[in-house]
């Protein structure tokens, strides 16, 4: 019997543009000043207040939420920029509930943290919008130093590097700058080009070159740059998705999330977007979750979620879970993928259920993997790696001389925007404690 | 449900409940004063009345307000004189009013010149509306003191007294004379009236003041065509000073008979309560009206009603119910030591506590125990201050605990049962012996 092979179900506009505007807006819209100033009165200014423990770029938050409270918002912006030069992304994508707010002594109290999150953008808002310029170049040291890599940890390098009077030259890879800000991070969580301001006004500061589809491709580049350069910082991310490694993996229709939601974050016309009737996401993390939800806020009928291990082990933190559930994302625990059904285009995928002999299979136009990244390494080969990472020591300095890194290159991080801007930042003064020194 | 009955004769003047308003815009005009009987208050004092012509107040902004962050009101600041109506409109005001609510007190509130004459001529033809009673305005801390009246004749007890005398005089129904806080010691100013023949002092009137400035103009805020002045401040924030005053009257020998009409910050049934255990018989409210309205008497009677009945108390037990607890410094018992105590169950680690007495106290509280984020009182250092619990945000959380038995740790000195005052403690110099 002939088995009629169905045409796979992929187009754009499924629905309105103004719907996906709606479903693209602002996630957390900002606080009002009588919202933020009601929010900044619940802060208790704890002593040795938990919170900047929790944050890994240490912003004495007490301490800004207490200038909100005296209408005091640029001396609030600058304690969170000192620490952090992406407060403003970081009070967009930041996780905050498994940071900061989640070691608010309010949860004992009365299980509601104080949203510090929102405070933080309310606070740093108005400086991007009016690029008031709140940090001052030190004497020129004469330094240069090269930073590979226009992402958080590069660009917050650079920027306390030229704070600290060091010229910094930054060779990156994309044609914008900004890394995963710009190509990654859901779309409802950083609007209106709001990477593309931030990155503006790091660089305002002076004493940063950038050098946009500047790839550096080799371990003989980076020799060069040691060379010419008094200091390297490497922060290139990860370019790589990982592979499944199973059968059908090469049909049409099964795509890195990653390139979809790059592609999703350049779009003009979200509308224009192709989208399966159909979608399947593998993977647990803040992709797979990202691709699921804003795959359904285009317009996917059915998106399901499938996970090999269990709700706890997926590093989408809860609220990640949930945003997903409530956006009509079905998620499906420990089931791994074993074969994409299809012929030159997939049609399904067939998935083992742990610890049972069933098989979960699901129909599918498009699957997404979102099962990790790893680095392209290769090139850069001279320095030590462990699974495919750098391995750097506490002030992120390399195994090579001269050569520091950050960000989601190196191992043991969490892969969170606002540890890569902390990594920037430790380098730098690390940096700069060598050049001074020598 | 049977709720106590919160009826009242204060100097003979019945009232369905305690809570009267207090002179103010509440009361400036009949309109105000239905309103304010309809949703329930016991007693209205009407806005204090003056000679003709009437004064004029100034078209621009007579307030000005203390806010929390989320813009509630704190404290309350005022420009505002004493009513700016013909005398005419107001008698014809009061008549009809008395008429229509024949249960509810109506006092008229009455600023005049330093001359008998003048007191001879209007307390009659005030009386005569049916009123049943006067308070004398000796309180107002702005422009009517410049002009010899209010404050300018409540600092002075030798006034206090003869324009006391003269309102008697006049007189057939009680008078209650207002008293100004802005004095050092509230006691003069009350022993004058009560010399004077005043069947009651109420208090008090509002603080003299200035709100802040403008952080624009850098001039004072707010002002009046850019010049502004102090008023007269009241609200919330003026309870406590409100309070030992009462206090002071209810307690001092010269004048534990006169009785008290509370005012100051009272917003809920709780301030109520202060006022009635410190003395005061009734109370008069003014900002709260002004800043929610006048359906606040609903929390206020039911309130009261509730706490009389859980307390099985009459209100007339409840006042001065906490005056003997009221003494001076000098005879506190030097020999009675607390310890705060935190409950650990409680806590949540905010550190308030450790850095409020790190800082500024006596370094008795711990921040790490065993290398983890703890607080705990070090009963070595803790002098008992209380600052503790004041700063600490979780209610019932810390505690003070009295040492019965022992020694006091910090002192190394045995804990006693007999009472130390300074008078008899051997620093004094002054102590009294044998
Ligand atoms: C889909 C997605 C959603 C995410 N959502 C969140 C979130 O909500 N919250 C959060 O905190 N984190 C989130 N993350 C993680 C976060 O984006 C990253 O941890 C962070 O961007 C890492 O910064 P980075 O600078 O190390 O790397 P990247 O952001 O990846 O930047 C690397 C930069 O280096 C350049 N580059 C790469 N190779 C080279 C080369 N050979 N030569 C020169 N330049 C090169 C690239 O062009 C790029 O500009 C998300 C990640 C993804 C993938
Ligand atoms: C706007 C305003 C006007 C006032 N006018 C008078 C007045 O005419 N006569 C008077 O005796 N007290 C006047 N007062 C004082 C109040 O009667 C009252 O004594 C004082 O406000 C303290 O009480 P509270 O804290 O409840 O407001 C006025 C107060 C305010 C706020
Ligand atoms: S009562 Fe005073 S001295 Fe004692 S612990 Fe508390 S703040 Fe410190």
């Amino acid at each position: 019997m002939a088995t009629q092979k169905p045409s796979p179900d992929i187009r754009s506009s499924r629905l309105g543009k103004s719907e996906i505007d709606r479903n693209f807006s602002d996630l957390h819209p900002p606080l009002s000043r009588p919202e933020a100033l009601i929010e900044a009165d619940r802060c208790y200014f704890c002593y040795d207040a938990p919170c900047i423990t929790a944050c890994p770029t240490g912003i004495d938050i007490p301490g800004f939420i207490q200038k909100i409270r005296s209408d005091n918002i640029q001396g609030s912006a600058h304690t969170i920029l000192s620490e952090n030069i992406m407060g403003g992304m970081c009070a967009r994508v930041c996780p905050t509930e498994v940071l900061c707010e989640e070691a608010c002594v309010r949860n004992l109290h009365e299980d509601k943290p104080v949203e510090i999150g929102l405070l933080q953008r309310y606070a740093t808002d108005p400086i991007f919008e009016q690029n008031n310029q709140l940090f001052e170049r030190a004497a020129s040291t004469g330094k240069k130093v090269a930073v590979v890599g226009g992402g958080p940890a590069g660009l917050s390098c650079a920027h306390r590097l030229a704070v600290l009077g060091h010229d910094v030259v930054v060779f990156n890879r994309d044609s914008k700058p900004g890394g995963l800000n710009e190509y990654g991070i859901a779309a409802y969580k950083t609007i209106n080009d709001f990477a593309q301001t931030e990155v503006d006004y790091i660089l305002s500061i002076g004493g940063i070159e950038l050098r946009n589809n500047s790839p550096l491709a080799s371990a003989a580049e980076l020799s060069d740059l040691c060379e010419e350069y008094d200091a390297v910082f490497l922060g290139v991310g990860l370019a790589l998705s990982n592979s499944l490694g199973i059968e059908g993996e090469d049909m049409t229709g099964v795509l890195n999330a990653i390139e979809y939601i790059a592609d999703l974050r350049q779009a003009e016309d979200k509308s224009k977007l192709p989208v399966g009737r159909n979608v399947v996401v593998i993977g647990g993390g803040m992709t797979a979750i990202d691709v699921a939800v804003q795959s359904k806020r285009l317009g996917a009928e059915q998106v399901h979620l499938v996970y090999r291990r269990g709700p706890e082990q997926m590093s989408a933190s809860v609220f990640e879970q949930t945003l997903a559930r409530t956006s009509g994302v079905a998620i499906h625990h420990w089931a791994s993928p074993e074969r994409i059904i299809g012929g030159d285009h997939v049609t399904g995928v067939e998935f083992r259920v742990e610890s049972s002999d069933d098989r979960l299979h699901l129909e599918a136009d498009i699957v997404f993997k979102a099962i990790g990244q790893n680095m392209n390494g290769d090139g850069l080969i001279s320095i030590a790696l462990e699974s495919g990472r750098f391995v750097v020591d506490e002030n992120q300095k390399t195994s090579m001389d001269k050569v520091w890194a950050g960000g989601d290159c190196v191992v043991g991080g969490d892969d969170l925007t606002v540890s890569a801007v902390q990594h920037g930042k430790i380098a730098a003064i690390d940096i700069d404690r060598h050049l001074r020194k020598a | 449900m049977i709720m106590a009955d919160l009826k009242t004769e204060f100097l003979g003047i019945s009232s369905p409940n305690p809570f009267w308003l207090a002179s103010a815009p509440p009361t400036d005009k009949a309109y105000n004063v239905n309103r304010a009987f309809e949703a329930g208050w016991g007693g209205a004092i009407w806005k204090t009345l003056g000679e003709d012509p009437h004064i004029v107040n100034v078209s621009g902004p007579r307030y000005s307000t203390l806010f929390s962050n989320d813009r509630r009101v704190i404290g309350f600041n005022n420009i505002e004189l004493i009513t700016d109506r013909p005398l005419q409109t107001n008698l014809d005001e009061l008549r009809q009013i008395k008429k229509d609510w024949p249960d509810r007190a109506l006092v008229a509130s009455i600023m005049l010149p330093m001359d008998e004459a003048s007191w001879a001529k209007y307390v009659p033809m005030i009386e005569d509306t049916g009123v049943d009673g006067f308070e004398l305005n000796f309180g107002c801390p702005h422009g009517m003191s410049e002009r010899g009246m209010g404050a300018a004749v409540g600092q002075v007890p030798e006034y206090i007294q003869m324009a006391t005398e003269w309102a008697k005089q006049a007189a057939s129904v009680p008078v209650i004379v207002k008293l100004t806080p802005n004095i050092a010691d509230i006691l003069p100013p009350a022993k004058a009236a009560q010399d004077g023949g005043a069947d009651a002092v109420s208090l008090i009137n509002t603080i003299n003041s200035i709100m802040r400035v403008d952080y624009d103009s850098l001039t004072m805020y707010p002002t009046t065509d850019g010049m502004g002045t102090h008023g007269g401040y009241c609200g919330e924030a003026v309870k406590p000073i409100a309070l030992n005053m009462v206090a002071e009257i209810a307690r001092s020998d010269a004048t534990r008979a006169l009785p008290i009409s509370g005012i100051g910050g009272i917003t809920n049934w709780r301030d109520a309560v202060d006022f009635f255990a410190l003395g005061a018989r009734n109370v008069q409210v003014c900002t709260a009206a002004m800043v929610y309205g006048f359906k606040i008497i609903d929390d206020l009677v039911d309130g009261l009603s509730t706490f009389l009945d859980q307390k099985q108390m009459t209100l007339d037990q409840l006042v001065g119910k906490a005056v003997p607890s009221v003494t001076d410094w000098q005879h506190l018992n030097l020999n009675y030591i607390e310890k705060a105590v935190i409950d650990q169950d409680l806590c949540i680690k905010c550190g308030r506590c450790h850095i409020a007495c790190e800082d500024t106290a006596h370094q008795a509280i711990t921040n790490m125990v065993d290398g983890e984020r703890r607080f705990e009182v070090i009963d070595e250092e803790c002098v008992g201050c209380n600052l503790c619990v004041s700063v600490c945000p979780v209610d019932g959380c810390i505690s003070m605990q009295q040492l019965t038995t022992g020694t006091d740790p910090r002192t190394g000195e045995p804990i006693t049962d007999e009472k130390l005052q300074w008078t008899g403690h051997p620093n004094n110099p002054m102590r009294k012996t044998g």
